[in-house]
């Protein structure tokens, strides 16, 4: 780590020698490790560090940002001036509303030490007993245990100065068997909160069940999607619409829906990079404070995140939701909660007469953004259900599907969060039933 | 720098490695994004870094850093040692290289005009154009185009002698326009979606693009789009336009060949392939007009270099012919299995991550049909063009694609414009219904095909004409 110290000496450093009007200086240093498996044995074994520090210097509504990992006191100085000399090469950008003043941030506590020094004789540890609980039930591990420990800090000429330190922990196994497989993941901010033979059962038992897979036409079933599919999908609307570029420019789903139900009652859905259950970050890529904001309440959209660019456009403040700049795609959610439902996981399936039980999705992608629609394919993990009950497997199929609608006719959430692995952070969703989900194909050789 | 690899290399082996290589590898990166007349990003960026792999008793460590300084190489020499001595602790099978390679020599990247070198006003002057031409056209609600440029520096040395020097410039760019209407929007893109027309090439390559030229007929179309007919449901002949053929290769012939994700090695992420061992030499992947080779030798291909990540000089392997598949994508480690030698395909995205087996120039080789010929020999289907929707399942099997624009084809003649246009199918069934390939061919450059943990984003070309395929499902979503 490099360390709050050093990032002030940099931050001062930069904002010393700018020649702009106003200048941002971000920095995002990272120590990574992953201990990759695949066949029950550890195959790639990778750590990584590496440290970026991007200058944007404004002149007038001018802007230019760049680059560089090399840290070096003429690098540095070299970087605050190719950014000026981008700013002053181009033509002003009208809707650029200066840097942001500085707010007050909290400390986020979203760092823990076991993380960050987990060495790589744990990690393979760790793997171990994944590998050899699947050889067990002759069955392949493939899998991959990630450490992560992040340091941000965001400082301006207009007084921001922000830094924070954060880790996360994840391990991902996909279990196989001749014609079956199974999946497990966890994600926590903590090495030693991850429940790795908790993990190695989970898939092992799924696998196991996946063998002698079946096949089943394609139709429209109600679905029990689990809390890796519920996270997916959710994080798709995320991209799709949640965002309030997408909402300006008239391509997210929720287009002159403000104000109205877009899914069922029961489902409220918020951002909130301050919760301790999730991968909390307590500022954005701006240095101003994430806020709680309620995008789904009750099933009513209510609202969408901002960074100072699109808040300016509708004369509004910030959520705290930038991405780094330059940022073409818009601000974005990075901690998602789902809430809850009053219904125990196992009893999602009672109440399906004919339906399927989903683990997880694969390849998900975008059909049309503005009905939400997405297709992709179930995967290690799906099962029949005949009268409430899970009878057999069934081979993988695909879905296509408008996922608000699908959300707009649901059977019962679950009243348990998970925290799944997303892009940028967690979502921290349950489990839920749906009355009908459209599986329009299915894999075959 | 050869100073900072013997010291990496002899770190790594005596701190007990039985084989070591270092890369030491500089980017440097402009991007710029003008949207509705506006500069909406630019950037100039770079990093540098280098990153040891180091093989251990048949076990493999990795490790990089971005500060190239003697103590530094050190400590991450023997940090890989470290991290390959943890990968024995869970091993099954020793890593087997087969034969040493020792290559020495260097590649550039031709290039014509040094994209770098152009004045940012020149480069924001053809985009703003473009999107002046786009946002001409009423009803175009954002215009978006594009600028990208890089080039890679990269010394690979090893502890069997190599000693490779490159530099690979890439350039390319695009168009976008969106149109909202009541209902629904519609995007129309220019070369090919998601700024995907890159190549190994100088400026040259996106000076001959002509976004201007293009910008009013995407921004009408995206227009049209809104009150097209939707996509119907049905079985029926389809003609893919060449970006779409290349997006077609990628995914469902691409990926399914590279041999680690046959052995196994990527079944946690995108998943395993359908084209076993057993298969080679007598499956019947496609039809007679389906040949497919991999090369990374054709000039200005974004998939073309001079050595891959291990060493090995780029090369042209035959994958399918006359329909039958003959051979994968390899590594030294994968292809040492089957008993052969790489065929240079290991590539890395950056300092900081291990080489991949990853596509090179994976090309739907020309036919015999004029596009006007293929399609007045059709007598009804729909024409797809320009991807925007892609999904494939995790042996490569079974696929569902969408495309931006499509249009019916009536009598052998382009009819109305069709909206949401998707067709799914599986893989072999599929390219054994090809039954024409066109012969104007252009190389697709891919900028963001994504493997491995963590993620790797490696450039890839797809030579590729329009093709035909019979009784294929269109029209999925409803």
């Amino acid at each position: 780590m490099l360390g709050a110290e050093w990032f002030r000496w940099v931050a001062e450093r930069v904002l010393a020698r700018s020649r702009a009007d106003q200048t941002e200086v971000l920095v995002i240093a990272k120590d990574s490790a992953l201990t990759r498996f695949a066949n029950s044995a550890i195959h790639q074994n990778v750590v990584e560090r590496d440290a970026e520090v991007r200058v944007r210097a404004v002149l007038g509504r001018q802007v230019g940002v760049a680059t560089t990992n090399d840290l070096s006191e003429e690098s540095l100085d070299r970087v605050v001036e190719r950014a000026w000399a981008v700013a002053r090469r181009q033509p002003e950008n009208p809707d650029f509303p200066g840097l942001p003043d500085p707010s007050e941030v909290a400390p986020s506590n979203g760092f823990r030490s076991e993380t960050a020094e987990c060495s790589p004789e744990r990690r393979a540890q760790m793997v171990k007993p994944i590998c050899a609980l699947a050889v067990e039930q002759d069955l392949e591990s493939s899998g991959a245990l990630a450490t992560v420990s992040t340091e941000i800090g965001v400082a301006n000429s207009r007084g921001v100065f922000v830094h924070d330190r954060f880790s996360h922990a994840n391990v991902m196994t996909v279990v196989m068997g001749a014609d079956g497989s199974g999946y497990a993941e966890r994600t926590s901010q903590s090495i030693d909160a991850i429940d790795i033979e908790g993990v190695a059962r989970e898939a092992v038992d799924r696998a196991a069940r996946g063998r002698g897979p079946k096949e089943i036409p394609p139709g429209e079933y109600p679905v029990v999607l689990e809390e890796y599919a519920v996270g997916e999908l959710l994080s798709f609307l995320a991209y799709m619409g949640f965002g309030a570029l997408a909402y300006q420019e008239g391509h997210s789903f929720l287009r002159g829906k403000l104000g109205q139900r877009v899914m069922d009652e029961r489902i409220s859905i918020w951002d909130d990079g301050r919760d301790p259950r999730g991968l909390p970050m307590g500022f954005d890529f701006e240095g101003l404070p994430r806020q709680r904001v309620d995008i789904i309440r009750e099933g009513t959209a209510v609202g969408l995140v901002y960074d100072s660019q699109t808040a300016a456009r509708e004369g509004k403040r910030s959520t705290g939701h930038a991405l780094p700049a330059p940022n073409t795609f818009g601000p974005f959610p990075m901690h998602l909660v789902m809430a809850t439902g009053d219904t125990r996981k196992e009893e999602l399936a009672p109440g399906i007469d004919r339906g399927l039980w989903v683990t997880r999705l694969h390849y998900v992608n975008v059909l049309q953004s503005d009905r939400a629609a997405l297709t992709g394919m179930t995967r290690d993990g799906t099962f029949l259900i005949e009268r409430g009950e899970v009878t057999y497997p069934v081979k993988s199929m695909r879905f296509t599907q408008s996922i608000s609608e699908a959300w707009s006719d649901l059977g019962a959430l679950g009243r348990e969060l998970m925290l799944i692995s997303s892009w940028g952070g967690g979502v921290l969703v349950p489990a839920m039933r749906l009355n009908r989900f459209a599986l329009t194909g299915r894999t075959e050789e | 720098m050869k100073d900072l690899t013997d010291r990496a290399l002899d770190a790594a082996t005596a701190a007990g490695a039985s084989y070591a290589d270092i890369r030491i590898e500089r980017l440097e990166r402009q991007v710029i994004v003008v949207k509705n007349g506006r500069p909406d990003g630019i950037s100039d960026g770079e990093s540098a870094g280098f990153g040891v792999r180091a093989l251990v008793h048949g076990a493999w460590g990795f490790a990089g850093s971005s500060r190239l300084e003697p103590a530094e190489i050190d400590r991450v020499a023997r940090l890989a040692v470290e991290v390959a001595r943890a990968s024995g602790l869970v091993r099954r099978q020793l890593v087997d290289l087969g034969e040493p390679v020792k290559s020495i020599g260097s590649y550039h990247t031709p290039v014509r005009q040094d994209p770098f070198a152009v004045s940012l006003d020149e480069k924001l002057a053809v985009l703003l154009a473009a999107d002046s031409e786009m946002r001409a056209v009423r009803g175009v609600r954002v215009a978006e185009a594009s600028f990208e440029c890089q080039r890679i520096g990269k010394l690979l040395a090893s502890s069997e002698g190599s000693f490779v020097e490159q530099s690979l410039v890439e350039t390319g760019g695009g168009i976008e326009a969106l149109a909202v209407g009541d209902e629904d929007s519609q995007r129309r893109s220019y070369p090919n979606s998601f700024g995907r027309q890159h190549a190994t090439a100088g400026y040259e390559h996106f000076a001959q693009l002509d976004l201007v030229g293009h910008g009013r007929q995407m921004a009408e179309q995206a227009v049209q789009l809104l009150t097209a007919k939707p996509c119907p449901s049905d079985v029926t002949t389809i003609i893919l336009d060449p970006s779409q053929t290349a997006l077609q290769v990628h995914e469902s012939c691409g990926h399914a060949i590279e041999l680690d994700r046959v052995f196994g090695m990527e079944a946690s992420y995108a998943g395993t392939s359908f084209l076993t061992p057993d298969k080679r030499g007598s499956f019947r992947y496609g039809s007679d007009a389906v040949n497919v080779v991999a090369d990374a030798t054709i000039p200005t291909a974004l998939g073309t270099f001079g050595y891959d990540d291990e060493g090995v000089p780029a090369q042209r392997t035959i994958i399918v012919e006359r329909g039958i598949f003959k051979n994968y994508l390899t590594s030294r480690e994968t292809a040492t299995r089957l008993g052969e030698e790489s065929n240079g395909t290991m590539r890395a995205d950056g300092w900081s991550r291990i080489p991949l087996i990853r596509m090179t120039n994976v090309n739907l080789e020309p036919g015999e049909w004029s596009f006007e010929d293929l399609l007045a020999d059709t007598r009804r289907g729909i024409y797809f063009q320009t991807n925007k929707s892609w999904s494939i399942d995790d042996r490569r099997l079974n696929f569902q694609f969408g495309t931006e624009i499509a249009w019916e084809i009536r009598n052998g003649k382009l009819g109305a414009m069709v909206k949401n246009a998707t067709y799914t199918g599986i893989t072999p069934r599929f390219w054994s219904s090809c039954d024409a390939v066109c012969r104007e061919w252009t190389v697709w450059g891919t900028p963001n095909c994504g493997k491995g943990q963590p993620s790797q984003a490696a450039h890839v070309g797809h030579g590729a004409a329009a093709a035909r395929f019979r009784d294929v499902q269109v029209g999925v979503l409803k």
